[in-house]
């Protein structure tokens, strides 16, 4: 866990400078709160607290959690993610290893369901230090007292994209007003903290697989799933469908293909599994972002295939050495003498 | 040579430098030797002497029983002390039948067989027969009577002998020392054993990082057509089935064995110890034991008396340097820890190894979170996180059902849980209890059979009874008149 939080570092620190002092406690209010909250479970559960604590996965989970929602989302939003992810989606189940949904994608899902609002109010980035960033005390103001400066509020390109739609302005007219291809891979853009700097992502992600924390299945299924469908889309009828390639660095493509879809606890366990898996919600992203309300479906494919992740495995369990699928012996085949 | 891809396999730290160096030493003989009558697969051999009675060296003291079973005999000449129950190189520890042996000193042989001359003019049931006698079982750990397998020609069509040098446990060095100590008998005995079984073609597989083994024994090979293969490091390449398929590429079908594929296979070491039976007539009496681990203070490789205490072969390498956190018989992958210190070295003792905390890295348990690694490196192409799932349940006809009689116990994946689960712990309890309820229910099947045969029994002689009965009374009525004939039946009836 320890070595996907060091993966994650370098994004969030981008990210953390680009949003600024509101960002900053959002992500140490969420963090915090996901500890503290798995703690009491633990506690309550009767389980040893501090060997528990020392896998790292609460702060994982409150990590990925801060990363999902919008870097200047009030106090409480954090707060009530953590008791979503951690008390509901994991320690109802039994704790770590036993959760059938992703706990952080749990957590932002309920979120965004039942406080709409508070969970797709976008800021472009405001850098620390610059000259209309909010200091440390406007910041509090911000995140405890929930006054968000208008002025300071964009849309997330899927989310421009997608409002533009259904104003019929095509695809093809309302790309002219997004960021540039550096800046959307940078993170110049408004969007939650994982999703604008998908080169560091990006680079976080291959240094997981480099140190074969996880493998490619996942990712590249993911990945390949959301390109695949969306490239014919958009040839087909550029005017409706996004390209595939802006579906996979806008959104949370590379954090959910990386860091969300490849939790082990949620995915399957083989590797034929992981694959069928990961373009299933590579499909699901594109179906979801196309055709449902949501500009951003990463989060809802990730747990509906969380949910077929069972049966998955039931159905790609390797062969038995000496049997065949079935598991009955294999014919005797002898070999040339 | 052409080789193939065997399935998942772990890259573990070798440590084999500890020993691969150090050249085979000879341990004088230690104060007493115990000699357990079962150191196989089979049925205990039966003790020939009381305590008292004098034995040469070579002598044989505990007859083979049985048709799986292999004899003993006395690694060297002394007196009978007792044949008393000590604890066994077992895990269990539990008592077992031992001579125990007090050497003269004189190491005076007995009367040996006849060397045979020329085993290649000779026939296969010669050879078995010196093999059996010699009491030579399966060197490279399992220890099955090599007879056995040698009379396989009887029985199946072959073609192909393997000797397994592949030797995939880290720490042990026996085998390549055997091979680059002692390569031409190694491949002598190979061509005996060849013989024996009518096969042209002989195999011997090396893994890659013994290359001195692999230099010598192709050197020593070179004459007689003997194919030497360096097979991958990948653990457990020196699993039977699995050296097969990398040899091959032909998979072993479950519950078939090698052989029915044409292919015997068997340990290099075995392959000398039948060269040293037939050429000169010498049982099995010695054998090669690496001794290593961090815990000892000179790891060695060293040849050893069968019957010489674990606790005299350790002080024989300097004695312990640390407190060792076990002390196991065989690898650190499939070896098993003995409990007890006096336990002998037997014939399929491959390694003791006294290994530290540090090297065993015992760590408490966690959850399992599912991430598969342990279906990855399986090299059977099992489930084992399911498995252990399901016999955490004690749900044993369901882990059978997922395959955990096909589990050979490598260990592999309890070496890659990230959780540190003792996995393979799991299905070692669960393969015990399936082989007891196994066992459990064709004890109660054969008692349910011959009740139901002796109710049949019973029936058929009351029938017969009956019928004998019915013969007799017509053949008085007969001798009557008729009416006395016509109430006969009747009365059957209401008996009936």
């Amino acid at each position: 866990m320890t070595l996907v939080l060091l993966a994650l570092a370098p994004a969030t620190l981008f990210n953390l400078y680009l949003f600024g002092w509101p960002a900053i406690l959002l992500f140490a209010i969420t963090i915090g709160a996901c500890v503290g909250i798995e703690a009491w479970c633990l506690h309550i559960a009767g389980k040893p607290i501090k060997s528990a604590l020392a896998d790292n996965s609460a702060v994982l989970t409150g990590w990925l959690l801060a990363m999902s929602l919008p870097p200047w989302a009030p106090w409480w939003i954090g707060v009530l993610g953590a008791i979503f992810a951690i008390a509901m989606a994991k320690h109802t189940f039994g704790g770590l290893g036993q959760n059938v949904f992703n706990p952080a994608m749990v957590g932002r899902t309920v979120l965004l369901i039942s406080f709409p609002v508070a969970m797709t109010t976008w800021v472009v980035p405001h850098p620390l230090f610059s000259a209309n960033a909010p200091g440390l005390l406007d910041a509090f103001a911000i995140t405890f007292g929930g006054t968000m400066p208008d002025a300071m509020s964009s849309a997330s390109v899927l989310g421009h994209i997608k409002t533009e739609l259904s104003r019929h302005i095509p695809v093809t007219e309302s790309m002219a007003s997004v960021p540039g291809l550096m800046d959307m891979l940078l993170g110049y853009r408004a969007g939650s903290l994982g999703e604008t700097s998908a080169l560091l992502i990006l680079a976080g992600g291959l240094f997981l697989m480099y140190k074969r924390i996880i493998s490619w299945h996942i990712p590249l299924g993911v990945m390949g799933g959301l390109f695949v469908i969306a490239s014919i889309f958009h040839y087909v009828d550029p005017a409706r469908f996004s390209s595939g390639s802006l579906h996979l660095i806008s959104g949370a493509t590379f954090l959910g293909a990386f860091f969300i879809a490849t939790d082990y606890v949620t995915s399957p366990v083989t590797k034929r599994g992981q694959l069928i898996f990961g373009i299933g919600c590579g499909l699901l992203i594109w179906l979801i972002r196309t055709f449902a309300g949501y500009p951003e479906g990463v989060a809802f494919a990730v747990l509906l295939m969380n949910g077929f992740a069972p049966i998955i495995d039931r159905y790609t369990r390797p062969r038995t050495f000496g049997r065949d699928m079935k598991g009955e012996p294999l014919p005797l085949m002898r070999g040339k003498p | 040579m052409k080789l193939y891809p065997i399935l998942g396999g772990i890259h573990p730290e070798y440590r084999k430098d500890l020993t691969s160096e150090k050249a085979i030493v000879a341990m004088p003989l230690p104060a007493a030797l115990y000699i357990p009558l079962r150191q196989h697969i089979g049925a205990p051999a039966e003790a020939m002497v009381k305590a008292g009675d004098r034995v040469k060296k070579g002598q044989l003291i505990a007859r083979s029983q049985g048709e799986i079973s292999a004899p003993q005999h006395a690694a060297t000449s002394g007196i009978i002390q007792s044949v008393a129950e000590i604890p066994a190189p077992h895990p269990s520890g539990l008592p077992q039948l031992t001579i125990i042996i007090e050497p003269d000193g004189k190491d005076e042989w007995a009367d040996l067989p006849e060397p045979i001359a020329d085993p290649f003019s000779v026939d296969a049931h010669t050879i078995h027969d010196r093999v059996a006698q010699a009491g030579i079982v399966g060197m490279g750990g399992a220890a099955f009577p090599s007879a056995v397998k040698l009379n396989l020609g009887t029985q199946k069509k072959l073609d192909t002998l393997l000797l397994n040098g592949a030797e995939c446990e880290p720490y042990l060095t026996c085998d390549d020392r055997v091979m680059r100590e002692h390569a031409d008998e190694v491949i002598d005995g190979a061509r005996i054993m060849a013989h024996a079984l009518g096969v042209k073609r002989i195999i011997v597989g090396i893994e890659q990082n013994k290359p001195q083994a692999i230099e010598i024994m192709t050197r020593a090979a070179a004459p007689f057509g003997i194919e030497i293969a360096a097979v991958p490091v990948q653990y457990p390449m020196g699993s039977e089935r699995h050296l097969v398929q990398a040899l091959t590429g032909l998979e072993t079908p479950a519950r078939k064995l090698t052989a029915d594929l044409g292919i015997v296979v068997h340990n290099v070491a075995t392959a000398r110890a039948v060269h040293h039976a037939v050429r000169f007539g010498r049982p099995l009496l010695t054998r090669v034991v690496t001794v290593s681990g961090k815990a000892v203070r000179e790891p060695n490789n060293v040849e050893v008396a069968i019957g010489t205490q674990i606790s005299d072969l350790i002080e024989f390498c300097g004695g312990f340097s640390a407190r060792p956190e076990s002390v196991v018989n065989g690898g650190p992958m499939m070896g098993q820890p003995i409990p007890h210190l006096g336990a002998p070295v037997v014939k399929g003792t491959s390694g003791i190894l006294a290994l530290t905390a540090e090297e065993i890295n015992n760590r408490p348990t966690e959850p399992c979170i599912r991430c598969g690694s342990c279906i990855t490196v399986c090299p059977c192409g099992l489930s084992p996180v399911d498995m252990s799932a399901v016999i955490r349940k004690d749900s044993l006809e369901v882990a059978a059902k997922l395959g955990v009689m096909d589990c050979f116990s490598c260990g592999s994946c309890s070496y890659v849980c990230p959780s540190h689960i003792p996995l393979v712990h799991y299905f070692n309890y669960a393969k015990g209890m399936l082989n007891v309820i196994a066992t459990e229910n064709r004890k109660n099947d054969r008692i349910k059979s011959l009740a139901e045969a002796r109710v049949i029994r019973l029936d058929k002689a009351a029938e017969a009874k009956k019928a004998a009965l019915a013969a007799k009374k017509p053949a008085v009525a007969a001798t009557g008149d008729a009416s006395a004939a016509t109430t006969t039946p009747a009365e059957g009836k209401t008996e009936a």
